[in-house]
């Protein structure tokens, strides 16, 4: 048997969390150093993962399987596909640069301990296929970040983590009950209860009323969790109090919890519902990306600006989802990682504004790009990012989306397009008010860019740019599991994705000739 | 004069061994505790603890035997020994166990040390087992009786706490007043069938109950048997008495009601309703339904809006219970079949780690309660984070898994009462069950933002300091593992409920 490297990926955090809880609280230096060595570590497995992938392969990788709860048929089944890869790739690289990066400034230990479970739930979500398993993961996650939230978080925290922790189970109530019920459903045709889900999905069919209801269950959990347009409410106030490194990880990975959802648990079981029901999805997710837009642009505070912004970013992830051609899928995949990285880097940014000013007030800052041109710099180049700008990955994966949608959601896509103009207002203006103009006398001791905040940036900065340059390898990855997502809903619907025309070839002409 | 002698019934006293050896116990701590001076300290509680311990291990051994030899009823069919009964007295004696480690030092801290709480507790168990076993609706009653006068005085033990007094008093009036209502039904039901056993319900029907003819008095009889059960598992709209009793009674009796109570009050009304009523399921499950699913809602909306710990946790209880009526809906519609479905095991095992989990919350409220038990308002708990972080760490698995969090025993057992609801087509109180459960963890939000969060005001550097003692640590440490373990390998204890339940369906009538 080879090493489960995937279970090595849930358990090696999980493990650091014990470790750190067993600490003494007298040597913080070994409890931090326990905390980046098993994070990097584990870091270092899911670039292993990443490395040997196979990439031509749509199935699932380093599938581990064993049994676990017998009687209820729940086994602990975790795979990775071209879906998951670079979730778990982001999950892996985003914590140690976190841990490493953002002091929470009180009960270090406690903090470590649980940003590490939660990096064991994270992992636990995006591998799992069990249906029972994922579950328990996905719900596992909120007490950590409930704790991360409440502990470190600002003012009106403890009214944030616990509308996030409540909403969240609003959704996971409609989930569990709608888990439960696809199981026994399918045991009918399976012979025997299971909660596997390549199983269902593959061998399963509902009634056709009955499989809207499910995806329907499913859909509310993952609709809370992206979130989507009207139930997103949770979002802002968690982002807003959220401390930094919370901030960072709920934008970077958790939101995605969602959308994978939606593609890995919605989309798959439920193929016929999904297509059912994509217009309500798209007209939501339009919505999203609008309101968010225009929310974002109101906001005084540059932190509740971007949560908003995110809101609209995840808009796009729905509408390519839902929009059903390989190419929007795989630019909604590829948008998930494109978020995560551009918005955990700007919340890292917002932070460090923070540390210096203790305001995130945009009034209160003004000209900051005289005082501190590297740092004003570097946020430049994550907010064009977060813009779309070509050159750079929001680019790829936005524009992946739109022409993927366009030819499914005509007019969805043409009112989500005004979304990226908006997005270039809101974020622009924001720097110009931040960064541009004269620093008054507040502002004008703000620090540059320290090295070490410089080293966490540059791994951000480096894949915004490599990805938005060439996203090949990346694509190459993604496609073949998302055409076989495609193909799945073909067989299980008779849905026919609209044909793309070839890319012309264009021929190589040699130097000199016309 | 020619008079037939009575002859008494044979009696397997080996069968009766978890009963005697606890009745045994109870005898000898109040003969023999009140002829010799004060026991050294913790040797009541010890001896308490281990007769818990032999009873259960005495269950374990008939439970082994009932898999080979088959469920037998005893006493001139009065009990039946079967898995269920087996389950159900392993679970009694289980909350037994921990509760005699809670108890030895709240009763040394209160000054109020003696043998009298141990041999109540060990009557109250009898108790339960009875309600479990009973296999005729006069020892069903017998058993509740038992419970319930034990629990009357145990609510009011704490003779230095007027509110104790409060407490025994109103358990007592509302706990007799809910008795009589039992006993009529038994008697409405004896009239409508002509027996009170449970297997001689079942086959009146038809012979002495007909279809043709008018069943008022057996309904009106199941109507007010209900009353006096749901009355017991506080139900709402029987639930009145709960919180009062338990932010009253002594924080360990508390736990104790919580636990043991529970699982006798249960696992009586699962038996009753499947093994003797199950002819007219029908007619009594819609009635569970609407119970259990306001209970479900009316529990945890008041659970929310208190701001006394114990109080908080009694509404809790009163959800948890509508939580396991969603159980009983289930078992309600395979009642009386041979595939009986996974209502009956699903909820056995609900109440089970429920009572482990109520026992160690419990706990901790008793040492967050201070000298003087009156330190169980929210407050009371701010700051136990930076105090003491391990007792707040155990508070918190505890209550996460009261709040259904996944990995722990809370959510194995809601999982399984989901997937009984669902098994059985009963979606929608299967949703209503799990927002309610939402609604409630607000409430253990509310405790662990207290103990973790909140900043510490003035006043509270005055509050006597948090004693943890080995005996109560012990319990603790013991529910937070199993709590953890079951959550994590829930696979035995699983396969054991459903056996349990397999072994009473499959022998019996």
């Amino acid at each position: 048997m080879s090493f489960p490297i995937l279970t090595a990926l849930v358990a090696v955090p999980a493990v650091g969390a014990l470790l750190v809880t067993v600490l003494s609280q007298k040597r913080p230096e070994w409890i931090k150093l326990v905390a980046i060595l098993t994070s990097v570590f584990t870091g270092a497995l899911s670039v292993w993962v990443l490395s040997s992938f196979e990439t031509a392969d749509a199935g699932f990788q380093f599938v581990s399987k064993h049994s676990w709860i017998e009687p209820w048929g729940i086994s602990w089944h975790l795979g990775v596909d071209g879906i998951s890869l670079f979730l778990v790739v982001l999950t892996g690289v985003l914590f140690p640069l976190v841990i490493v990066g953002v002091d929470p400034h009180h009960d270090h230990k406690r903090y470590l301990a649980w940003l590490l479970l939660l990096e064991a739930g994270m992992m636990g979500s995006f591998l799992s296929l069990d249906l029972f398993l994922f579950f328990v993961f996905f719900e596992i996650v909120l007490v950590p970040m409930y704790f991360l939230i409440g502990g470190w978080g600002s003012e009106g925290r403890v009214y944030a983590a616990t509308k996030f922790f409540l909403y969240t189970m609003v959704g996971s109530a409609f989930m569990l009950v709608g888990i439960v019920s696809t199981a026994i459903l399918a045991r009918e045709q399976i012979g025997r209860l299971t909660f596997d889900l390549v199983e269902i999905a593959e061998t399963a069919d509902f009634a056709t009323s009955t499989a809207r209801w499910l995806f329907f269950a499913f859909a509310v959990a993952f609709a809370v969790k992206v979130p989507m347009f009207p139930l997103h409410t949770w979002l802002p106030d968690a982002h807003t109090q959220a401390p930094t490194g919370g901030s960072v990880i709920l934008a970077g990975v958790m939101l995605k919890l969602g959308t994978y959802g939606l593609l890995r648990f919605g989309v798959y079981l439920f193929p016929e519902a999904a297509l059912w029901s994509r217009e309500l999805f798209l007209t939501l997710a339009v919505i999203g990306i609008i309101y968010g837009a225009i929310a974002a642009t109101m906001q005084k505070d540059l932190k509740r600006l971007v949560a908003y912004s995110s809101v609209a970013h995840l808009g796009f992830i729905v509408l390519g989802t839902f929009a059903f051609t390989s190419q929007s899928m795989t630019g909604a995949t590829m948008q998930m990682i494109n978020h995560g990285l551009s918005t955990g880097a700007l919340f890292l940014l917002v932070g460090m504004i923070y540390e210096r000013r203790h305001t995130r007030q945009i009034a209160d800052l003004k000209g900051i790009q005289k005082v501190a041109p590297i740092f004003a710099g570097a946020f430049m180049i994550v907010m064009l990012s977060s813009i779309g700008v070509p050159g750079l990955n929001g680019f790829v994966g936005e524009y992946l989306i739109l022409i993927g949608s366009f030819l499914t959601a005509r007019w969805w896509t043409v009112v989500a397009a005004a979304g990226v103009i908006l997005a270039a207002l809101y974020m622009l203006w924001a720097y110009q008010r931040v960064f541009h103009g004269e620093p008054d006398e507040a502002n004008r001791t703000f620090p540059e860019l320290r090295a070490k905040e410089a080293a966490v940036l540059l791994p951000f900065i480096g894949l915004i740019v490599f990805t938005g340059v060439y996203p090949k390898p990346m694509l190459d990855r993604i496609e073949p599991s998302v055409k076989a997502l495609i193909t799945h809903v073909s067989e299980k619907t008779g849905y026919q994705e609209p044909t793309v025309p070839e890319p012309i070839e264009v021929e190589a002409h040699e130097e000199g000739q016309p | 004069m020619n008079v037939d002698r009575f002859t008494g019934p044979s009696i397997a006293w080996f069968d009766l061994s978890p009963l005697l050896i606890l009745l045994g116990a109870a005898l000898v701590l109040l003969v023999v505790g009140a002829l010799t001076p004060k026991w050294p300290r913790g040797l009541y509680a010890a001896f308490t603890a281990v007769a818990a311990g032999a009873s259960m291990v005495m269950s374990f051994v008939l439970w082994d035997d009932v898999t080979d030899q088959g469920a037998r009823t005893l006493v001139a069919d009065a009990v039946v020994l079967d898995g269920f009964s087996s389950f159900a007295t392993i679970a009694i004696c289980i909350s037994l166990l921990l509760a005699c480690l809670i108890t030895d030092d709240y009763l040394r801290r209160e000054q109020n040390d003696g043998p009298e709480v141990y041999a109540l507790y060990l009557t109250a168990a009898i108790g339960g087992i009875v309600m479990a076993m009973a296999n005729d609706l006069i020892v069903l009653f017998l058993g509740l009786e038992v419970l319930s006068i034990s629990f009357y005085v145990l609510a009011a033990s704490n003779r230095r706490r007027i509110e104790s007094q409060e407490s025994g008093l109103k358990y007592f009036v509302l706990g007799g007043f809910s008795s009589a209502f039992f006993l009529y039904g038994v008697a409405l039901l004896y009239g409508g069938s002509g027996s009170t056993r449970y297997d001689e319900i079942v086959a009146s029907f038809g012979s002495v109950v007909s279809t043709e003819r008018n069943d008022a008095l057996v309904l009106a009889g199941v109507a007010l048997l209900l009353v006096g059960l749901a009355f017991k598992v506080s139900a709402v709209p029987f639930h009145f008495w709960t919180p009062d009793v338990y932010q009253g009674a002594p924080t360990p009796v508390t736990a104790y009601m919580a636990s043991a109570g529970k699982v006798g009050a249960f696992a009586a009304m699962l038996r009753v309703l499947t093994e003797a009523l199950p002819n007219w399921k029908d007619d009594w499950r819609p009635v569970v339904w609407v119970i259990a699913v306001i209970t479900l809602v009316v529990g945890s909306m008041l659970a929310v809006v208190q701001t006394n710990v114990k109080r908080m946790l009694a509404y809790s209880s009163i959800s948890h219970a509508g939580f396991i009526l969603v159980g009983v809906e289930a078992a309600g519609h395979r009642a009386g079949e041979p595939d009986a479905g996974l209502g009956v095991s699903a909820s056995l095992l609900y109440v089970m780690l429920y009572a482990v989990l109520v026992l160690g919350t419990f706990a901790v409220v008793t040492l967050v309660g201070r000298t003087g038990d009156n330190e169980t308002d929210l407050s009371s708990f701010r700051g136990l984070g930076r105090t003491r972080p391990a007792l707040a760490l155990a508070m918190t698995v505890l209550l996460l898994a009261q709040a259904g969090v996944p990995l722990t025993s809370g959510f194995v057992a809601k999982f399984g009462v989901i997937e009984a609801a669902v098994g059985e087509k009963s979606y929608a109180i299967a949703v209503i069950a799990m927002l309610a459960s939402v609604i409630a963890a607000f409430l253990y939000l509310r405790i662990m933002v207290s103990m973790w969060i909140a900043d510490p005001e003035p006043g509270d550097e005055q509050l006597e300091a948090v004693r943890v003692p080995f005996a109560t640590a012990l319990a603790v440490v013991l529910a937070v593992g199993f709590t953890l373990v079951v959550g994590v390998a829930p696979g035995w204890l699983i396969s054991a409920a459903e056996n349990a339940t397999t072994i009473a369906r499959s022998t019996l009538p």
